[in-house]
């Protein structure tokens, strides 16, 4: 009966203060009448090391400096992390060498496929704990690290696996050849899924890899060096080298490194690309980017809602591919943003290992810090924000779901990456200007439409500068689907046959 | 017979024709998704006790077979108004329905408890019968006693697109109500599609129904998440437009304490506060409350209870 009594009760609370803003009308109340236990998923199974040294040739090495890795959400340690030296990049890929020329090159693809089938396997079973370890130290929802990024890695292992001994039939008529030794630097918002994206094609084309973690992130890449421990992968053919921009840098501009692979920001690719001019390296660039999530007056609207919230605040904002840049047809704006506020009222946003959070925190300070300069800049420049008024957690590094609207095209948070929980509405009121205003970005990696109507998706799909075009849906990945982008987002292709090429030299 | 058609058609002259309100498209494989994740919220403790508790005073208790007597009758409502013999804090439930010739009955037996007493009617549950005799079919039952008529809208009507039709037909019943409170029966498992199901919905709202309902329980599938979500929607928006709270009530093919909570997480995250309510959220279930009272049970004592040690009306 007080449960009734409360719901009563609450519905006559005064409107929340930004209703003077959005249409008139009635406003729903999300308060506490039916509120949820906490329900952390268990952490006692997961025992980490206390220090984790570099995975080089199959054996764990010291070396002389070690760095703390902190979980986001809680600011505690989790573990003191090795930070590779030139020389031990330099060890690493000399290990990665010799692993190519005597054993990984010379054994037979269909041998190599099971290997990496051993490693898809290995981790399914690991998942509980790869899952809690990378909510640790990513500080990612519990829901999204066991749904998405553990599941989907093993499913890059596995989908790569299959192709090992069938390179043939991805170029036919070509003699394809591994290229030898794959550097590899990937960033903190998928840290196993990038991890995976870049090792698993690698391998299964015959090259050896010595792979960098990002410093906030390194603990499921070096949980993943346990697994290719545990599936007798000959030493050498998977390195992992922790570190962070000088140990990087030390690895993609090593002499004897074929090809590069970077996924990480826009400044820092553009800084490797300049270093590898003139070299004989590969290089492959997966950047940032700022894609607009187009919704038309005739799209099914609530779902609609659903992807702009999934397009934003899936990891946080920390994606690459996010939906940031929101283009609604003018007619249904005020809509659609009623709609979305109250559905950002249900957000639940705190300690990443309870199931039922759904936005966790903020990976570091230093990202924490570079979101809210760029949110006080689009407050200062004039847009409207509204934030969700989310008790914050005392520790750690937190930052409330938000969205601005009356947004322009020249305003700093509709041309700049924020990678964060921040949304920038704008209006158009044409395909066209739709179009248009996709387009006006230097960067282009991704964009999703929402429209009842075939012909049109499939219209503005072909007209959108982005490499990777959402139907009707948002951050859908798939091992099988190609990724990557247009412009100063990058090039090069991951994912698919398409994302074979990149490792490997095709003759013919 | 052409009499009753054209008086119908009389009614709909003078209102005007009906102009079918501009339906949002539904996406499918979108809101099948959001159910889905929804599915997936861990509702334990403290949460799970009050939301079982809850979940039994928006049941409405339900036989609907050709075999129910008073004497099958008097037994659910004994089990209406105290489900748990020694727990007099779980229940009563939100109403007993029941076919109109059981009405009397049910009267008697809840006469002063506060529990309503929920009729089918409107040529239940095909609904493909003369609209006069479906009139006569609510206002005999309101004159029963039942405070809350259950109607079946014609889908025949609905999938043909005679929509003016399904609307004149819910505004009737509604004014052969009086008082009593109607609930509309889409049989979305008959509709086909989401779309369908949207703009029933819209429809429903707009002729005057109290609670939106999906099923009638004697069509496969009944009550989905994902087509309760559909509606819950349709309510939102209507609420946005006008401001009346419309109910929803899912109903058929909920057995589990689980699934239960599951509708309340939709409801919660969907709508809000105001609708965790039995005023405004009822489940039409038969076999649900049982298991309802065993995770209560179990949550007290934190060890499942035979089968047995729950009266089964």
């Amino acid at each position: 009966m007080t449960m009734q009594k409360t719901a009563q009760k609450k519905a006559q609370i005064t409107p929340r203060a930004d209703a003077a803003r959005a249409p008139a009308g009635p406003a729903l109340e999300f308060g506490d009448a039916w509120t949820y236990a906490p329900a952390p998923e268990a952490r006692d199974h997961v025992k980490l090391k206390g220090r984790y040294d570099l995975f080089v040739d199959g054996k764990w090495q010291p070396t002389k400096k070690y760095f703390d890795t902190i979980s986001p959400s809680t600011e505690e340690k989790l573990a003191e992390i090795a930070e590779a030296s030139p020389e031990d990049v330099d060890r690493a890929v000399a290990a990665a060498r010799r692993a190519f020329d005597r054993v990984w090159s010379k054994m037979k693809p269909a041998e190599r496929g099971k290997y990496v089938y051993r490693i898809a396997r290995r981790i399914q079973e690991k998942a509980r704990e790869l899952a809690v370890v990378e909510s640790l130290d990513g500080g990612k929802p519990i829901k999204e690290s066991r749904d998405v990024d553990v599941p989907i890695s093993a499913a890059h292992f596995f989908y790569y696996a299959g192709w090992a001994d069938k390179l043939g039939y991805a170029f036919p008529g070509a003699n394809a050849r591994p290229l030898g030794v794959a550097g590899q630097v990937i960033p903190w918002n998928f840290p196993l899924l990038m991890a995976a994206w870049k090792i698993a094609p690698a391998l299964a084309c015959g090259n050896t890899v010595v792979l960098k973690p990002a410093e906030t992130t390194p603990l499921t890449a070096l949980l993943l060096a346990q697994i290719c421990e545990e599936v007798d992968l000959p030493p050498g053919v998977v390195n992992i080298v922790t570190g962070a921009g000088a140990t990087g840098s030390a690895l993609v501009s090593h002499r004897d490194v074929d090809k590069v692979a970077f996924t990480g920001s826009t400044a820092v690719g553009k800084r490797i690309q300049q270093a590898l001019a003139g070299t004989n390296k590969r290089l492959t660039l997966e950047l940032g980017g700022k894609a607009a999530n187009i919704v038309f007056a005739d799209a099914a609207l609530d779902q609609a809602v659903e992807g702009i919230i999934a397009g934003i605040f899936f990891n946080q904002g920390h994606v690459c591919c996010a939906g940031s840049r929101l283009l609604v047809e003018e007619s249904v704006h005020d809509l659609v943003v009623k709609k979305l506020k109250d559905r950002m009222m249900t957000l639940r946003v705190g300690d990443p290992l309870d199931k039922n959070t759904d936005v966790g925190a903020i990976n570091s300070r230093m990202q924490l810090d570079k979101i809210a300069e760029l949110v006080k800049s689009g407050e200062g420049e004039g847009a409207e924000r509204f934030s969700t008024p989310c008790r914050l957690p005392q520790k750690g590094f937190w930052f409330a779901p938000t969205i601005f609207t009356h947004v322009t095209l020249s305003h700093r948070i509709a041309r700049e990456e924020i990678f964060g929980p921040v949304l920038s509405i704008l209006t158009f009121r044409t395909p066209e200007e739709a179009i248009e205003k996709a387009n006006n970005t230097f960067y282009g990696l991704s964009a999703g439409i929402w429209t009842d109507k075939g012909a049109k998706l499939f219209w503005l799909a072909n007209r959108l500068k982005a490499g990777v075009v959402w139907g009707n849906t948002y951050n859908k990945f798939d091992p099988t689907s190609p990724f990557g982008g247009y412009k100063e987002s990058g090039f090069g292709r991951e994912g698919g046959r398409a994302g074979l090429a990149p490792y490997l030299e095709i003759d013919g | 017979m052409s009499n009753l058609v054209a008086s119908a058609t009389a009614r709909a002259a003078e209102r005007g024709p009906y102009i079918p309100p501009r339906t949002s498209p539904v996406d499918q494989i979108f809101v099948e998704e959001r159910a889905a994740a929804l599915a997936k919220r861990s509702i334990k403790k403290a949460t799970k006790v009050a939301g079982l508790k809850l979940a039994v005073r928006m049941m409405d208790l339900t036989t609907l077979e050709g075999k129910d007597t008073p004497g099958k009758v008097r037994s659910l409502c004994a089990k209406a108004l105290r489900p748990l013999e020694h727990d007099p804090s779980v229940g009563p439930v939100g109403a007993v329905c029941v076919y109109p010739n059981m009405v009397p009955v049910a009267v008697d037996c809840l006469r002063g408890s506060g529990v309503h007493v929920a009729s089918v009617a409107t040529a239940f549950p095909s609904g493909l019968s003369p609209l006069a005799i479906k009139l006569d079919d609510v206002r005999r039952a309101v004159g029963f006693g039942a405070d809350e008529i259950d109607m079946v809208i014609d889908r025949g009507a609905m999938l043909s697109g005679d929509y003016a039709r399904v609307y004149d037909e819910i505004v009737q019943t509604k004014e052969a109500c009086g008082h009593a409170h109607l609930k509309v029966i889409l049989e979305t498992g008959e509709l086909g599609s989401y779309d369908v199901v949207r703009h029933a919905s819209d429809i429903a709202m707009a002729a005057g129904a109290d609670f939106i309902k999906t099923s009638t329980g004697k069509v496969t599938p009944a009550a989905t998440p994902p087509v309760t979500l559909v509606m819950l929607e349709a309510i939102r928006d209507h609420y946005y437009a006008t401001g009346k709270r419309i109910g929803m009530k899912p109903a058929g093919g909920i057995r589990t304490a689980k699934q239960a909570l599951h509708y309340l997480v939709l409801v919660k995250e969907t709508l809000g506060d105001a609708w965790l309510t039995p005023e405004l959220f009822r489940f039409g279930a038969s076999t649900l409350l049982n298991d309802v009272l065993m995770q209560l049970e179990k949550e007290r004592t934190q060890a499942y209870q035979g089968a047995d040690y729950f009266s089964k009306e």
